[in-house]
């Protein structure tokens, strides 16, 4: 449809306003709202114990002292693989739900998606349902509109401000923060974060909407790429829908009677519960045109065009569809979770295959079975994680010294790291066959206490005797051990002593 | 009955008329928000011009009404970090240095401060690891000239070595003993001392009687030097200017005269204390004397 007048370069957001609608997927969808909403509010306040020495938040970023606290797990800095293996699972668990259902996330745990949907219920909750929004919003401003608005945004910012508050609250010890929030005490960036979280929930949740999907977001561009025709996503079936027919169906149903006599007069549409005995033979399809589908939509489009970018699959179409046919007596799944593989097979006449056997396809089977590796594999390397560790880092300015004695001494920056969460005391050893001695800077007999739960890093010095092989070779292999005195535990680390030769 | 699209239909929007292979680009309007985005990117960028420095010009670049600058900028967070650290460093300064280890927290300061000073000051001859170099002490060895112990070096430090502008200074001079003494003399002495560190009699053998009437005035009769004068022990593995004939040769025919600069004059107290402190936490440092 080339014009020669060229169309606005730019284009004023369109307001949708959403009808309420009720079905399976509907309640699914509050189901999930309740418990991703529940997750984000309620988890910072989850109390887990310790000890003394640590904090007692269940799940805590600690970025002030590098920890983060996940109920029994403590994730130190230098064992971030764990936070990159749990992105990695995002990742391929993405990619499988997306090969699986296609944009389900967008549609139901998006909280893009959950905020604009707890955002539309309070908009409806206000100013009623879908007409009566409408209305307000062609209306002139009015005290009632002014009222109407008012409260809606009102209501809408102590949400955003909830939200925003809540964030700051997984960085720190959220009862005392809360205290200090309250007391104005709290420090200012937990401020300047709620404030800026406000906003973005306010804004996005309240006006940008489906702008964000849109515009913003690159997931919906990424998932054209990742779907294939064994895709599950929400469809229209359209060789049952078309042609479309308002007041045509009447014609094509012949006014046969269908359902029971009702004051003599055969009723001029099926009854639901009462078997469908019209013919379909030629006219119109399934679709009455009625929109309901497009009423519903949140992103304010219509499925019947096909599948489309800016559709977030929420399944909401669904719901009032099945709704609609059920009146007519219709069977549901004019509008349905489908396959794009389903449409041609299906037109033709084919059986409607399964959705489970879409979803067990080898594709998503492989997804499935690398997510369970990457996640066997981390539960693994968390299980098998020692309480004490030491890294060693040679001191190589310079390689080594000579002592007044013609000894030969190399020093090493060690970092001792105790993941108990009470003091200990580390003891220090060099390996037994590697003819150096040990000592430790600021320390006697290499005892070196550190902190619960606690890096200590300490300067050790190997010295290897005067005319001893390590003391006149060039590189002689040596180890570092590290006892816990109480619990027994060792670690070790292998090095390299530079001697004399070596220069 | 009207035409619906069917799933397959282009979208119905104007093309830019570029067609690659069949895939058109479609000229989909832009939404108005971002339009009103890219203005308010633009009203950003002014007020940012008029309150900060923006334009370059030929000397420097525009100031901006709010006079803010880099330097500015560092100089106060220097300040506020001074500022921060002068307890610390009034409690360094009143400190016993030989004590310092029982205050772990002064003494993590003193070694973190102590090690800032160093790498500023000292590295340019003991070297940005200490380890020194031929004439300029290794300061991780246990080999002290002067004295190892941290109230030792912080002396030294303080008041420097052989230098004009300290009468503090510690002071010693070894003479050329090129002036005194023929070349086969020097040479026998070399060898002497040369042989001293593998446990020779410093007063006997061929070069036993020179060394008895040269040098044990300084390095006494063991050889094992004195730290009153700055006179090392040449028993020991440690050579200061190189254990070579050649190297032995030269020090013992010029003279050494190694100096070291006084550093009261451009370091505060606190900070000679810290690098004091830190020099001596090298490794080589010597246990105080027990109180």
């Amino acid at each position: 449809m080339m014009s020669d007048i060229p169309q606005n370069l730019y284009a004023a957001r369109v307001p949708i306003f959403p009808r309420r609608v009720q079905g399976r997927f509907r309640r699914l969808k509050w189901w999930i709202m309740a418990a991703t909403l529940a997750i984000y509010y309620l988890t910072p306040w989850l109390r887990w114990d310790r000890g003394p020495n640590l904090p007692d938040q269940a799940v805590l970023v600690d970025l002030a002292n590098r920890r983060f606290y996940f109920f029994w797990i403590e994730i130190w800095p230098h064992e971030f693989y764990f936070v990159a293996g749990l992105l990695v699972m995002a990742g391929v668990g993405l990619f499988l739900f997306t090969a699986m259902l296609g944009r389900v996330w967008c549609g139901y745990a998006c909280p893009q998606t959950v905020w604009t949907d707890l955002f539309l219920v309070i908009e409806r909750w206000v100013q009623g349902d879908r007409n009566a929004r409408m209305r307000l919003h062609q209306a002139p401003w009015t005290g009632r509109k002014i009222r109407l608005m008012g409260t809606t945004w009102a209501l809408w910012l102590m949400v955003a401000l909830a939200t925003g508050g809540a964030w700051v609250f997984y960085f720190t010890d959220a009862p005392e923060l809360a205290r200090q929030l309250v007391t104005l005490s709290a420090p200012p960036i937990a401020y300047a974060t709620i404030a800026i979280l406000t906003a973005t929930t306010f804004v996005f949740g309240g006006f940008m909407r489906e702008q964000v999907c849109i515009y913003m977001c690159p997931w919906p561009r990424i998932q054209g790429a990742m779907m294939d025709p064994g895709t599950l996503t929400v469809a229209y079936r359209d060789w049952r829908g078309e042609p479309r027919g308002r007041g045509l169906r009447r014609q094509a149903a012949g006014l046969r009677v269908t359902g029971p006599q009702i004051g003599g007069r055969a009723p001029l549409i099926p009854m639901p519960g009462v078997p469908d005995t019209t013919t379909h033979v030629q006219g119109p399809g399934d679709c009455i045109d009625c929109n309901a589908c497009v009423n519903v939509c949140p992103m304010g489009i219509d499925i019947r065009d096909g599948q489309q970018m800016a559709c977030i699959t929420c399944a909401l179409c669904i719901d009032a569809c099945d709704q609609v046919m059920e009146k007519i007596g219709r069977p549901r799944g004019l509008i349905d979770y489908l396959a794009l593989s389903d449409a041609p097979r299906e037109a033709a006449g084919g059986a409607h295959i399964p959705a489970w056997r879409h979803a067990l396809r080898p594709r998503n089977l492989i997804y499935l079975a690398i997510w369970l590796a990457i996640g066997a594999a981390l539960v693994f390397a968390l299980f098998i994680r020692p309480q004490i560790e030491l890294t060693v880092a040679p001191v190589r300015n310079p390689t080594f010294v000579t002592l007044s004695d013609g000894s030969v001494r190399n020093a090493y920056d060690v970092r001792l790291r105790n993941k108990h969460h009470d003091a200990r005391i580390f003891t220090l050893t060099p390996g037994a066959d590697s003819m150096t001695e040990l000592q430790v800077e600021g320390h006697q007999d290499g005892q070196v206490p550190v902190p619960a739960d606690a890096q200590t890093r300490v300067r050790v010095y190997l010295t290897a005797p005067a005319g001893s092989p390590p003391a006149t070779g060039d590189h002689s292999p040596v180890r570092i051990w590290v006892e816990d005195a109480i619990s027994g535990e060792r670690a070790h680390v292998d090095s390299t002593f530079n001697g004399k030769d070596s220069r | 009955m009207t035409k619906h699209p069917k799933p397959d239909d282009k979208p119905q929007v104007e093309t830019t008329g570029h067609s690659w292979d069949g895939i058109e680009e479609l000229n989909n309007p832009l939404p108005r928000w971002w339009l009103w985005t890219l203005y308010g990117t633009i009203v950003f960028a002014v007020i940012y011009v008029i309150l900060y420095p923006a334009w370059p010009m030929v000397n420097g670049a525009t100031k901006g009404v709010l006079g803010w600058s880099t330097r500015a900028d560092v100089q106060m967070h220097i300040e506020q970090v001074d500022a921060s650290q002068t307890e610390m460093r009034a409690s360094l300064t009143q400190t016993d240095l030989g004590a310092l280890d029982r205050n772990p927290e002064l003494m993590e300061f003193a070694m973190n401060a102590g090690a800032a000073v160093f790498r500023t000051n000292c590295s340019q001859c003991h070297g940005s690891g200490a380890g020194g170099a031929v004439g300029y002490p290794n300061l991780l060895d246990d080999d002290w000239l002067w004295g190892g112990m941290v109230e030792d070096i912080a002396y030294t430090v303080r008041h420097g070595i052989r230098n004009e502008d300290d009468p503090d200074a510690r002071y010693s001079q070894m003479p050329a003993f090129g002036e005194m003494l023929d070349r086969d003399q020097i040479a026998t002495l070399v060898a002497h001392v040369r042989s001293l560190p593998d446990g020779a009699d410093p007063l006997s053998g061929p070069g036993g009687q020179l060394f008895a009437d040269n040098c044990t005035s300084c390095h006494g009769d063991d050889a094992r030097g004195d730290r009153t004068q700055g006179a090392p022990n040449l028993t020991d593995a440690i050579w200061l200017y190189g254990d070579s004939p050649e190297q032995v040769t030269r020090i013992i025919t010029r003279g050494p005269f190694g100096v070291m600069p006084p550093w009261n004059t451009r370091l505060s107290e606190a900070e000679i204390r810290a690098v004091a402190a830190y020099v001596h936490g090298l490794g080589g440092g010597e246990p105080n004397a027990a109180p």
